[in-house]
């Protein structure tokens, strides 16, 4: 009988015994080899599997079948998809910027697999341990828009300038939230390592986990955080610098074939490496919810929180139209902004309403509960009575065409 | 409330996508090559040529008169006309369509070649699944493609068929009867003529020749 800790343990395990078997000077090499590839494999495997799920999904939402001609029920539709782009003509515009125009994709893959490094997929199974890795995945991360625009700027077409301005306003704007947002957690773990967050929220009192989503403001900061997040990879109803309708492909317009589908690949690793994020600060990483429920392995905790929010995201695309530029920044500026300070005001309550303030556990637990809620709905009622005062349904007047 | 919209609409989707899986009517998509739906009696999107009895270049009801070539507003008609005769359904000596090409690539599906036809020659087909690899010939379908059976008319439009068939038939009573009559008369006229002497009409002549042609 296989004990649950090895099962849990089986692929830091297997990665050990590679590396035990390689020459000593080059157990470092291979160690950082059988890491990085295994995330490249892993989570372009996922892409493949989020596509074909994504389709499926949003079809089954408009009460279609989606994808179901390629494979049984479809699922080799990513196959074809890959062979697909890998077979289309690469075109160039003759005015690209060539070089510029040929590194974006490059970059914006690269830059999004670099946000891997810091994450939590299991117990012991952590690429980088840190210290600052919360940092690193910001600083790591903002340098998508910086892919963004090379891609916008190089292709030399007005409606892939267009779409990397609305990109770069939006992950500028949408950044600050995201990041303060991860601020009160941080606040409460003491620290940056991803490492030691998940590793604070896997404590059990209770047989429940103390995870930062069951505390008001973490509930609260972790809606803002996904709903930065939709905005920051640049899904819907974000989807402002691709807008289809509007100026058809956004920065990457002037793509083709193998290129586009890194454009692509690359957007949804950022929505994994998000969503990643969001688990370790707000869900507890690898751990389980509940103590009784421990002895599934860490990984598959991960993976199973990581589809659900997969899943939130393609219900939120299947549901909610496209925003407006002014729509956009409004929201981003004069609600999420003020409402993640706000969070960050009640979990420093939340510190400060200890056991010596509030009483002892039962009912000292619930007026310190209470109160942190108190402090995120009042505001959040003033804000959403003020933003929708502004908001009067009208008559159109038609200024010259009537 | 904010916010109250958005779970208004994710609880709508929410049961869009399970009620897809649990309601087999929600899910209207016809699987097209396994599950084909039935085209309305009154659809029609090409023309083409009827015959009547089982030989088409006998049978053939065009007599080549050109007149949906001249209406043709697309022009996607081509018609040449034969030097000899046959006889057509009352036995009359009609020309035929030594050449009848329709470009269906450039056919607007407008019928009005349908409609001027005084013949009932020319009528609008069903077909749809046309696609060729060879995008000039392929959609070039000439007199032998274009050429159907009237049972094929009466299967796609029953209706239509039924009411052309009894027109028909109308007139091939009436010629009948008019052939009938002429024959009367030329019995007549022929102890007439015995008596008159070798005076034979050319009226006779040619009623003589129309029942003969007939039978």
């Amino acid at each position: 009988m296989i004990s649950a800790g090895a099962v849990d343990q089986v692929f830091v395990t297997l990665k050990d015994w590679i590396v035990m078997r390689t020459p000593a000077p080059l157990q470092t090499l291979v160690s950082i080899v059988i890491e990085v590839a295994t995330i490249i494999v892993v989570f372009a495997a996922l892409f493949a599997l989020t596509t074909v799920f994504e389709r499926k999904g949003l079809g089954r939402m408009q009460n279609r079948y989606g994808p179901n001609r390629v494979g049984p029920c479809g699922v080799l539709q990513p196959i074809a998809d890959a062979v697909k782009s890998l077979i289309k003509e690469d075109v160039v515009p003759r005015a690209a910027d060539h070089v510029v125009h040929y590194l974006a994709p490059l970059v914006l893959v690269g830059v999004v697999f670099l946000t891997y490094a810091v994450l939590p997929v299991g117990r012991n199974m952590t690429a980088v341990n840190l210290d600052a890795g919360v940092l690193y995945f910001f600083a790591v991360g903002a340098a998508t828009e910086l892919a963004v625009f090379m891609a916008g700027w190089s292709s030399h077409n007005k409606y892939s300038l267009l779409g990397a301005m609305r990109a770069i306003a939006q992950m500028v704007s949408y950044e600050i939230p995201l990041i303060l947002s991860s601020v009160a957690v941080i606040m409460i773990a003491g620290t940056l390592s991803t490492v030691k967050i998940v590793e604070q929220q896997g404590r059990f009192s209770g047989g429940i986990a103390h995870w930062y989503v069951f505390t008001p403001w973490g509930l609260a900061g972790f809606i803002l955080f996904m709903i930065a997040a939709t905005a920051e990879t640049n899904r819907s109803p974000f989807d402002l610098p691709e807008g289809e309708s509007e100026i058809i492909a956004g920065y990457f317009i002037e793509y083709s074939g193998f290129k586009f589908a890194l454009f692509f690949l690359a957007e949804y690793l950022e929505m994994f490496a998000v969503s990643g994020l969001g688990i370790t600060l707000f869900l507890g990483g690898w751990s389980s919810p509940v103590s009784f429920l421990a002895w599934i392995p860490s990984w598959l905790w991960f993976f199973g929180k990581l589809l659900a929010l997969i899943f939130a995201f393609i219900w939120v695309r299947g549901t909610v139209p496209r925003l407006r530029m002014d729509q956009l920044m409004n929201f981003a500026w004069k609600f999420m902004l003020p409402m993640t300070l706000v969070v960050i005001l009640s979990a420093g309550i939340w510190h400060f309403l200890t056991v010596a303030v509030v009483g002892p556990k039962p009912l000292g637990g619930v007026i310190r509960w209470l109160v942190c809620a108190v402090v995120i709905l009042a505001p959040y009622i003033t804000l959403a009575r003020g933003l929708e005062r502004g908001r009067r349904i009208e008559k159109r007047v038609y200024r010259f065409a009537e | 409330m904010l916010g109250e919209g958005i779970i208004q609409g994710l609880v709508e989707t929410a049961r869009n996508f399970f009620g897809s899986y649990v309601e087999k009517d929600r899910l209207t998509t016809v699987q097209y090559p396994e599950e084909r739906l039935t085209l309305p009696e009154a659809s029609r999107n090409f023309p083409f040529l009827l015959y009547d009895g089982s030989d088409p270049e006998a049978g053939l009801r065009c007599v080549a008169c050109q007149i949906c070539e001249k209406e043709c507003p697309p022009r996607c008609i081509h018609i040449e006309k034969s030097k000899d005769k046959k006889p057509d359904f009352v036995g009359k000596q009609q020309a035929y369509p030594a050449v009848f090409d329709i470009d269906v690539a450039v056919c607007m599906s407008c019928q009005i070649c349908v409609e001027v036809c005084p013949f009932d020659a020319i009528r609008m087909d069903k077909v749809f699944e046309l696609s060729t690899s060879d995008r000039f010939g392929g959609l070039l379908w000439t007199k032998e493609q274009l050429s159907k059976p009237n049972a094929y008319y009466q299967k796609i439009h029953p209706m239509e068929a039924a009411e052309t068939d009894e027109r028909r038939e109308k007139e091939l009573a009436e010629a009948h009867v008019k052939a009938a009559a002429a024959a009367a008369k030329a019995a007549q006229a022929e102890p007439m003529s015995q008596k008159q002497g070798h005076g034979a009409p050319a009226a006779v002549q040619a009623a003589k020749s129309t029942t003969a042609v007939h039978e």
